[in-house]
């Protein structure tokens, strides 16, 4: 419907979105661009160097650590994360009693902010004191160093993957709940059950949805911040892209540096995210 | 033969009946152990949250059957994390209801309106969540250096409710558009002009998925440890997650305290969560998806 007047009210109320966005999106984001070309000292002194700071990224071997590391996770998360909620889904699809109770109770750690959840595990992982290793003690075994340099990155990605299994289970079971019942009549009557159902029906019935839960926890671990940060202070090689970012810009004030880091973090999700499209590429399924 | 095969069949029947009964037995025990994860944590840091932190270290299973409140009184007096509450509730309050306001009105004229440019504003929109905050931090606070924001609650706002706006502007739109046209004709008729329509029409229409937005703004600014730990980092103006941050890293060996701490955020949000549980999720899958 149109209506007199109506530009006036579309620049009215698009005026404070636009605002925002521009003062603490966009322009920001130029800007980062912008000093990822100079030499900070603090946010006063700074000289354009070309593409220094890019050379340095190249051949920053802490940097291509943190990648690793990042990756490492982004594995962790797309098999455990994605693949426990969708066999939790598949199982919550196919019981007759509780679905509600088990979705409330699935999804209730995903409220929880990371680091509550990062200090919980605090006390999980301590060596002396901690849950685990009172545990292997009560057992008689011997006590594990769970933050030690071969296992933190392993201790930190258990939260992490926990934290939003809830999450894709509640969206994988609302697309289950969407799948017409004749499918399913069809299958009883080929004789088809259990496990080959979900794998010949209702996973390819859901297919785009698997897709968009990927894609979303593919560019989810790219912001992992608070767990690594709680959890191993980002020592003993555990440092991830986001902790790496906070440290050159905000620890060493190295504005210009820290600005690099973060440009190449949105390449490099831009480059995955299309990378995962491509791969998953399926066709939508319409009932 | 007869007998034979009518006999071979029913012991197939059975088997497939028992085969299912034990295949839902089985479902049940892997998902009620799944639930076992998310509610035992729970119940272990409250349990200890009552207990001193030398019990907290040497019995952490047992019952805290006889509770002492020194972890609670320490929380309050020495660390005050009370202040943190309200410094938590304020900015994330403000966030929401900026949220809402400024996304609700874009989201009117983007579901609404036909004019030139949609598109264009669409995309520019999409583009936004490609950007994650590591890529605006470093301007945004050196802007609120220079505008002497930082470590004020704005400090907090505004740049939580711009990285929040493209979410639930796109999310109220989507919920717009589905919204009959004979409502707003009614309203013109009437003599409602654009503001009034948005106010009197498709704000108390679209309770639905306000409500569920202003959930997922809430949790997401009140969650958010990396913004905190850059714009309000100071004593009095630091939210919650800041705080247990900072107690992560001076009080490590307290352990009742921590205990006391994770609780002390974790419970109001519980019981939030357990009125509106399935709200949320109602509002999770009717669009509003983020990672």
């Amino acid at each position: 419907m149109n209506m007199k007047g109506d530009r006036k009210y579309i620049w009215i109320f698009l005026f404070p979105m636009a605002a925002f966005l521009t003062i603490f999106l966009y322009y920001p984001f130029f800007k980062s661009l912008y000093f990822s070309f100079f030499r900070t000292k603090g946010f006063f002194d700074k000289k354009f160097i070309g593409w220094d700071n890019y050379d340095r990224l190249v051949h920053d071997k802490l940097l291509g650590a943190a990648t690793l590391h990042t990756l490492e996770i982004m594995v962790y998360v797309i098999i455990f994360q994605v693949g426990i909620a969708l066999l939790l889904a598949v199982m919550v699809d196919n019981i007759p009693k509780l679905k509600g109770f088990y979705r409330s109770v699935f999804f209730f750690p995903v409220v929880i902010s990371g680091t509550a959840i990062s200090l919980l595990f605090v006390l999980f992982y301590n060596y002396n004191f901690g849950l685990l290793n009172s545990v292997l003690a009560g057992m008689g075994l011997e006590k594990v160093l769970w933050l030690s340099e071969s296992n933190a990155l392993r201790a930190i990605a258990v939260p992490t993957v926990w934290h939003y299994v809830g999450f894709y289970f509640v969206l994988f079971v609302t697309a289950m709940s969407k799948i017409p019942e004749d499918y399913y009549d069809a299958a009883k009557i080929e004789g088809i059950s259990g496990f080959k159902k979900m794998v010949k029906l209702t996973v390819p019935l859901i297919m785009s949805d698997v897709k968009v839960v990927i894609t979303l926890a593919i560019t989810g671990t790219l912001k992992v911040f608070d767990f690594v940060w709680v959890i191993s202070r980002a020592q003993n090689g555990t440092d991830v892209l986001g902790t790496y970012m906070y440290k050159k810009a905000m620890v060493d004030q190295n504005f210009g540096y820290g600005s690099t880091v973060a440009i190449y973090m949105v390449v490099l999700g831009v480059v995955i995210a299309l990378l995962a499209n491509r791969l998953l590429k399926t066709e939508e399924i319409t009932y | 033969m007869q007998p034979a095969i009518r006999n071979g069949r029913e012991i197939q029947h059975t088997k497939t009946k028992r085969h299912f009964n034990m295949g839902t037995t089985f479902m049940y025990i892997v998902l009620t152990l799944w639930a076992l994860t998310t509610i035992y944590p729970l119940f272990w840091i409250v349990n200890n949250s009552f207990k001193v932190s030398r019990d907290v270290m040497n019995k952490s299973f047992s019952l805290a059957l006889d509770p002492v409140f020194v972890n609670y009184t320490t929380a309050f007096e020495r660390i005050n994390i009370g202040r943190s509450y309200m410094n938590s509730l304020i900015m994330s309050c403000s966030t929401v209801l900026l949220v809402l306001l400024f996304g609700g009105l874009a989201a009117y004229v983007l579901a609404r309106f036909t004019f030139k440019g949609k598109r264009f504003i669409y995309s520019l929109l999409y583009a936004t969540l490609l950007v994650p905050a590591f890529a605006t931090v470093v301007p945004v606070y050196e802007l609120l250096i220079k505008t002497s924001l930082v470590n004020t609650y704005w400090g907090l706002i505004l740049p939580q409710t711009a990285g929040n706006l493209t979410f639930a502007t796109l999310v109220i739109a989507g919920y717009m558009t589905t919204i009959a046209k004979e409502l707003e004709e009614a309203a013109f008729i009437d003599g409602c002009n654009r503001w009034q329509m948005f106010l009197k029409i498709f704000m108390p229409v679209s309770r639905p998925v306000f409500a569920s937005a202003s959930i997922f703004v809430f949790l997401w600014s009140y969650n958010d440890l990396f913004s905190a730990l850059i714009f309000v980092n100071k004593e009095k103006v630091r939210p919650i997650v800041a705080l247990l941050n900072e107690i992560s890293s001076q009080y490590g060996t307290d352990f009742g305290l921590m205990a006391t701490a994770v609780t002390l955020t974790v419970i109001p949000i519980l019981l939030i969560y357990v009125f509106i549980s399935k709200f949320i999720q109602k509002g999770l899958t009717e669009g509003a998806v983020k990672g």
